[in-house]
């Protein structure tokens, strides 16, 4: 047990929209310094969950504190030490970019002469060194992401809520992002952020859970989650007839048999016996791997598409 | 009492800044070509009115009308703006304020931009000759009081808006009723008694009487009542607003 508060603990929290239940009975804790994701497919519940955090939605049942001040009762207190990436952008248009930052910053009670001083170190962080008189219009989405992080860090926050940080970004942008938010961790920030893209929280999170209709499912590591709820090798499968081979010559050497479209997911522990299968039906084609979480997170949730 | 929506007011402010040229400028134009054309044009027309020239009548109403269309484009278009199409409100509740600070923010800014435009009618007022002395300065706390009695009633608008085009109802089936039958462009004793009744219900006919009061020295039949019916509209409309605001954005 640690003898240190959580920095967020979420107890039983439930919000619901029009009679039905977006958040059930939801309840975890963020510990000071761990970057803790909310993976879940698209209406799982994330966004609400994390507006619940804050104090800008208030939930039907639950408590909830945040930097150990109660949610929502003390919510805008409690936002004095936290920062804020919302899922869509919301800069300011009819600043420039050190505008955003330091009108920004006013709202925290923080004096412009003081906040002009730290513009310079925010833009660095962020990568955006000689973008200062920028309008906003004028970046690329990755650079007003980038910007919106930056922004979130005017008031030096202990703890930063990301509402799917990289969606919608290139490559390059999203990894640029993710040497930020690293950082963050490394300099001792306490990240809580939602997305769903695996890769991303398997490289970024200590911890993290899944979310499905309302309510997480499973929480672990990433490592931990791979490990408990899957089984460590997947071979993929695919071509014309593979529904066939599959049920006639996989079905009966693997542990687990998912057929999607014209796709064969097999899982094991073991690949020997497939291998040997697989010279059945020469027109198919394999890829061997180890299972990672997006196999987990299928597992979960199922293939069915969410909208 | 809190005074973070200062914040807000800053905001608008320093973006207002940026365009303070073209801002003022219209300020100025889109009056004097009102009171030029009406005032001169039909006022040659007409006999006097009230006691004096049409354009000094003219000019006391327009002087109201202008705070009200002011306060009201400000409340309506940039608030709705900034509500939701910059999403800039979002944006501010990630920091530590609250909804009503932002609608405070917005109220107060609208009723000081008011604030600009009462006094472009005021200088040109004083340019035309129209008025004289300091004694007509003393409006200029009633064109806040003005500012933000309308500004007050348009944010119910903004917050129930789904769109811009939902405050074309506000404008035809309120705004320009009721600057008819208020006494802006006419005197309100030429219409029939029912309408002059619901006339003193609206604040612009209470801001009329009270703007050509302070600056021509017209008689005010209810000076305080008036101020009591502009406040009031005012702050019940802030408060409906920001109720409003917070169904809207805590959903």
């Amino acid at each position: 047990m640690s003898a240190v508060a959580p920095v967020l603990r979420v107890d039983r929290l439930r919000k619901a929209y029009g009679g039905r239940d977006v958040v059930r009975d939801l309840s975890f804790a963020v510990q000071r310094g761990e970057c803790f994701g909310i993976l879940g497919p698209n209406g799982a519940g994330k966004t609400t969950t994390l507006r619940c955090c804050l104090g800008l939605t208030n939930p039907d049942a639950g408590t909830l504190e945040l930097g150990s001040r109660p949610i929502p009762q003390a919510a805008r207190e409690a936002r004095y030490r936290v920062g804020v990436v919302p899922q869509f952008d919301n800069l300011d248009p009819d600043f420039t970019v050190t505008e955003n930052l330091v009108m920004f910053a006013r709202y925290f009670d923080i004096p412009a002469r003081v906040a002009r001083a730290r513009v310079p170190s925010l833009l660095e962080f962020a990568g955006l060194g000689d973008r200062g008189a920028s309008r906003i219009d004028a970046l690329s989405g990755g650079m007003k992401r980038r910007l919106t992080l930056a922004r979130a860090l005017v008031n030096d926050p202990d703890i930063l809520f990301l509402d799917e940080p990289t969606t919608g970004l290139d490559p390059q942008a999203r990894h640029l992002i993710w040497d930020g938010l690293k950082r963050l961790v490394a300099g001792g920030k306490t990240l809580i952020l939602t997305t769903h893209f695996m890769d991303e929280a398997e490289r970024l999170c200590n911890r993290l859970c899944v979310m499905d209709n309302g309510s997480i499912i499973a929480e672990d590591t990433p490592r931990g989650l791979i490990e408990r709820l899957i089984e460590p090798i997947v071979v993929e499968v695919y071509g014309e007839g593979v529904r066939e081979w599959a049920e006639r010559y996989a079905r009966d050497v693997v542990e687990r048999l998912e057929v999607t479209g014209e796709t064969a997911f097999c899982y094991m522990h073991d690949a020997g016996p497939l291998q040997g299968r697989l010279g059945h039906a020469p027109q198919l084609r394999a890829l061997r791997r180890a299972a990672n979480l997006e196999d987990v997170f299928i597992k979960l949730t199922g293939r069915d598409i969410r909208d | 009492m809190n005074r973070r929506f200062l914040y807000f007011v800053e905001r608008n402010f320093l973006v207002w800044r940026k365009l303070l040229i073209p801002s003022l400028v219209a300020n100025l134009a889109d009056p004097l070509i009102y009171l030029v054309g009406f005032g001169f044009g039909l006022g040659a027309m007409l006999g006097p009115v009230g006691g004096r020239p049409y354009v000094t009548f003219l000019a006391g109403g327009m002087l109201c009308y202008s705070t009200l269309n002011s306060a009201t484009a400000e409340a309506l278009y940039s608030g709705f703006s900034r509500l939701k199409v910059q999403r800039t409100w979002e944006g501010v509740l990630h920091a530590p304020m609250t909804i009503t600070d932002v609608v405070l923010g917005e109220w107060v800014w609208a009723a000081l931009k008011a604030v600009l435009s009462g006094s472009a009618i005021l200088i040109i007022m004083y340019g035309l000759q129209l008025v004289h002395g300091f004694r007509p300065l003393v409006v200029l706390p009633l064109l806040l009081l003005l500012g933000l009695s309308f500004a007050g009633v348009a944010l119910i608008m903004t917050t129930l808006a789904k769109s811009y085009d939902f405050f074309t109802y506000y404008f035809t089936l309120a705004l320009t009723p009721m600057s008819f039958l208020s006494g802006v462009f006419f005197p309100l004793q030429q219409l029939p008694a029912p309408l002059q009744t619901v006339a003193w219900c609206l604040p612009l006919s209470h801001a009329a009487s009270l703007a050509r009061g302070l600056v021509l020295g017209d008689p005010m039949p209810w000076p305080w009542l008036s101020v009591l019916v502009l406040a009031t509209y005012g702050v019940a409309g802030v408060s409906i607003a920001s109720r409003l605001a917070y169904r809207r954005l805590t959903k």
